[in-house]
């Protein structure tokens, strides 16, 4: 999958877990967790439905990998 | 017969508007299928009936706010309880004249049918007088009443909203996902196993990219609120969560305990099961304390319960609130019950199933109206203890901070391990310190074995 696939992919995972965030306005940077305010159950379904989406399912060792909205790009296109 | 009341939803509602109805006259129902969606300051519910009958009138028009207590709609005794006539239209005993709303065959012969088959059409939802029999002298049978039901299925088919929601964003059509629910009612959890299986048949569930989701005040249902009314809600409940807080401080004479936990066994044998989990089965630490949260009030009657006029009334069942933040602002704490007997994985469902439900401001009265101790877990969002304002006229309330590597030292040894910080809130008319102290102690003792959960 290249990055702009990913991006595609985290956005719209994102704006179904959390439809309040608006990622036109969001950096990159931004951590998922502290940033978007995503909790612990917030997460795990954005991981769900990455893998529902994608097939990509993000192992919880790879988790710190995924902190933030471009480490989470950055992995779905490299294990894409 | 008997009408059906706008319900207390909780100690701070005085009044709900009327968002939905879920029957319309002539409607069978029974003891806790779901009627109407209500609208109160902190969330929109879905209620149940309390009786079985059949719908003879609504009494109240979508969109209007009635005080608790006002008759919403009246229902009337059935057949089904009195034995069912020999022939013909199951009719409505002591109903009162009423306009039928929409043409519906009231007299006319019909198609011998027998009690259980009835019974059956009830519970599913169909009118038997409608079904074409096939049987014996035209005698309407089991089969005919499933054809007649898949038929309508697009309308018929009992739901959560939950599953309204996500077959709409999916684009699945109910009637073809089995329902575990309530008289098979498709839930959340079936439509997700649903799109599950389908999506390992091979077939494309969902394209990316999506359309972003509407905010919850600007779903399907309820007509799309303009911000300035999204704006009130917030506003509402605001004032709705700073009275009730407001109300335990001056009533409440709370007391405070913490305890560190040490979660080293819990994460260890968590990261194992869960490496051999898909996505959607893993556990979160959440689900964990919360499992221990339960069983410890178990053991400990003082903090599982309500405090009214009459003094202390212990709960045997424990029914454990959750804390929901609100994306938008504010929060609720609905109900997962009887926590305590839930095995982990199903009570791990049962909080994510809750938590997706609140936050889309769909819940059901029974998880607002009955916790008997509640749990707020904001650490997860980051801080390392959380000490919460008791929920009146709950005893106690339970905290739980992040969980984070600190050093720990044991027999004489310095190391590092998962820890998390758990409090106590607790009404000290109903205990003090030392049973307080106990009910901590054994949730970290239950932490230490985290298999037996």
């Amino acid at each position: 999958m290249n990055e702009q696939d990913a991006r595609a992919v985290v956005h719209a995972a994102i704006g179904k877990v959390a439809p309040d965030v608006d990622l036109a306005d969001v950096d990159e940077g931004s951590r998922l967790r502290q940033d978007l305010e995503l909790d612990s159950l917030d997460f795990l379904r954005l991981v769900e439905i990455i893998d529902t989406d994608t097939g990509v399912n993000i192992p919880e060792r790879d988790y710190p990998a995924v902190v933030t909205v471009a480490g989470l790009i950055g992995y779905l296109a490299s294990h894409g | 017969m008997g009408d059906f009341l706008m319900p207390s939803l909780g100690a701070d509602m005085e009044h709900g508007k009327l968002v939905e109805w879920l029957v319309k006259p002539g409607d069978y129902v029974r003891r806790g299928d779901l009627v109407a969606v209500v609208d109160t300051d902190k969330t929109v519910m879905d209620i149940e009936s309390f009786q079985e009958g059949v719908v003879a009138d609504l009494l109240v028009d979508i969109g209007e706010t009635v005080p608790v207590g006002t008759p919403l709609a009246r229902i009337t005794q059935t057949p089904a309880e009195t034995g069912p006539p020999p022939h013909g239209e199951s009719g409505v005993h002591g109903a009162p004249a009423k306009p039928a709303p929409s043409p519906r065959p009231v007299a006319r012969p019909s198609a011998p049918i027998a009690p259980p088959v009835r019974h059956l059409a009830h519970q599913l939802g169909v009118d038997a007088a409608t079904i074409h029999g096939t049987g014996k002298g035209g005698s309407v049978t089991r089969a005919d009443v499933e054809h007649a039901v898949a038929a309508h299925a697009g309308s018929r088919v009992r739901s959560s909203p939950l599953a309204r929601r996500l077959a709409g964003e999916h684009g699945i059509d109910l009637a073809a996902v089995p329902g575990t629910g309530p008289q098979g009612a498709v839930t959340g959890a079936d439509v997700h196993r649903y799109l599950g299986s389908h999506e390992d048949a091979g077939i494309q569930v969902e394209p990316v990219p999506l359309p972003r989701e509407l905010p919850p005040e600007a779903r399907e249902e309820p007509p799309a609120g303009p911000p300035a009314e999204a704006r009130e809600r917030v506003a509402s409940l605001r004032r709705a969560i700073g009275t009730l807080m407001s109300r335990s401080k001056q009533t409440i004479p709370h007391y405070y305990l913490s305890t560190t936990v040490d979660l080293r066994a819990a994460t260890e044998w968590m990261r194992s099961v869960n490496a051999q989990r898909p996505v959607a089965a893993r556990l979160v630490p959440s689900a964990l304390l919360l499992k221990a949260a339960a069983l410890a009030a178990k053991e400990v009657p003082e903090v599982n319960g309500f405090f009214d006029d009459g003094g202390f009334r212990p709960s045997p069942a424990v029914h454990l609130g959750v804390a929901v933040a609100l994306r938008q602002g504010g929060l609720v704490a609905p109900a997962i019950h009887d926590a305590d007997t839930l095995p982990l994985d199903a009570l791990m469902e049962q909080l994510r199933d809750l938590v997706s439900r609140a936050r889309a401001g769909r819940l059901q009265r029974a998880e607002m109206a009955d916790p008997t101790i509640t749990v707020t877990n904001l650490g997860d969002l980051g801080v390392e203890s959380v000490y919460g304002v008791i929920y009146p006229p709950q005893v106690a309330m339970v905290g739980f901070g992040r969980v984070m590597e600190q050093p720990w030292a044991q027999n004489g040894m310095l190391g590092v391990r998962h820890a998390v910080i758990a409090t106590l809130s607790a009404d000290h008319r109903v205990s003090d310190g030392l049973r307080g102290g106990r009910y901590l102690a054994r949730i970290e003792e239950l932490m230490q074995k985290p298999e037996e959960l």
